[in-house]
């Protein structure tokens, strides 16, 4: 709770990964494309039921926005989501400024922003009291990106992803609380799935 | 002599080093290039960039264009990248947490810096961390010195790489580029 220093982030309800996770999947109706980042993230992804469209990333912290964004170059008609950590986000800043360029119509990032390295003991990330990652998001060129404001905006701000809009990005406020689930720690079976997913290959 | 050829004349696009990458890359339906540019890929990258087959751009990171070409082809679209040698030793835990275990066909093409005629002592010391990476994973990888050998050595690496869904590093040695000198 020490965290969020004055930004437009301080007016956030703080919310909880897997309520938020749940609320996404829910809403998605055409076999939209979701990738989890590593730990939690894909955690708790993967406790709201797994989808065949749903890829784990199970190591390469701070990749999830860009094998999103290859899902999106490579299938443009698919809706793509991807979820990923503050503390991930900020190993590949980077990445925005790639996808702002590019500008995918289909692509939507979720940044879960708790503010510390939940997974290895909560440690705080740099920034957690000063940076906003939504402002970064702006300033990378991603314009549609905002924090969202409660759960209902959450869902808001989901429902007009789905709609080709350009790329967005939305932040929200989380708490500490560990993932609420382990994925399968299987690598093949995990891609293979999501290639299934992806309408591009077929089960033997 | 292809090492000659930054010094000489250019020679026709689909005969030199970089139109033959160009040419086995369409060949096998690899659409897109994300790249860390090299001064030594400079031919190759703006001829991707003027054919309208490819997606191409430049990433931030050179992890982050294995992020994307790994997307692109669990989605069903084909990709490689472009690097330099001190871009590769960027890419030990994405190679060993992603390409590897999930096996991805991951094309990667590494312009050679650090040996035969280097003059900044850092490119020599990391492009001696490159092989030793790669062996440590067993992945495959080539060393392309002769023009004679490029395509064969190209287009049958995309090729197994796809096939056997294993990445793949070719790295562009000064021999066959020229490299970079002072």
């Amino acid at each position: 709770m020490s965290k969020q220093a004055n930004t437009s982030a301080r007016n956030t309800k703080i919310m909880n990964r897997f309520d938020l996770t749940s609320r996404l999947v829910a809403k998605l109706k055409h076999e939209e494309a979701v990738v989890g980042g590593i730990g939690n993230t894909n955690f708790d992804l993967w406790a709201t039921g797994h989808r065949p469209q749903n890829f784990y990333m199970l190591g390469s912290m701070g990749l999830a926005f860009p094998i999103a964004l290859g899902v999106a170059l490579a299938q443009p008609k698919r809706r793509v989501f991807a979820l990923e950590g503050d503390g991930s986000l900020l190993m590949q800043l980077g990445c925005l400024s790639t996808i702002a360029t590019l500008a995918p119509e289909n692509l939507c990032m979720v940044v879960m922003d708790n503010g510390v390295y939940q997974i290895t003991g909560a440690q705080p990330i740099p920034g957690s009291a000063t940076a906003d990652i939504v402002a970064i998001a702006i300033g990378s060129g991603l314009t549609n990106s905002s924090w969202a404001a409660d759960e209902e905006d959450f869902e808001r701000l989901i429902e007009q992803s789905l709609s080709p809009s350009g790329p967005t990005l939305i932040g929200v406020r989380i708490d500490d609380k560990p993932g609420t689930g382990q994925t399968r720690r299987d690598p093949v079976q995990l891609r293979e799935s999501f290639m299934r997913g992806m309408g591009i290959r077929q089960g033997l | 002599m292809a090492a000659a050829e930054a010094q000489t004349t250019p020679q026709a696009p689909n005969k030199s080093w970089h139109g033959v990458v160009l040419e086995t890359l369409k060949r096998n339906d690899i659409r897109l290039v994300p790249y860390v540019p090299d001064r030594v890929l400079t031919n190759l990258i703006k001829n991707i960039h003027a054919d309208p087959f490819f997606t191409t751009f430049p990433t931030a990171r050179e992890e982050e264009a294995v992020g994307i070409v790994s997307g692109a082809w669990m989605a069903g679209m084909r990709g490689a990248v472009l690097m330099q040698t001190s871009g590769f030793a960027t890419l030990a835990n994405v190679l060993a947490s992603l390409a590897v275990p999930y096996q991805i066909p991951l094309i990667m093409f590494v312009s050679e810096r650090g040996t035969l005629g280097e003059f900044n002592y850092g490119q020599s010391l990391v492009c001696r961390t490159m092989r030793p990476v790669l062996d440590s994973l067993a992945m495959e990888h080539h060393t392309v010195t002769r023009l004679d050998e490029l395509e064969f050595i190209v287009d049958r690496s995309i090729k197994q790489a796809i096939t056997t869904q294993a990445p793949v590093a070719l790295i562009l040695s000064p021999l066959l580029t020229g490299g970079k000198v002072l």
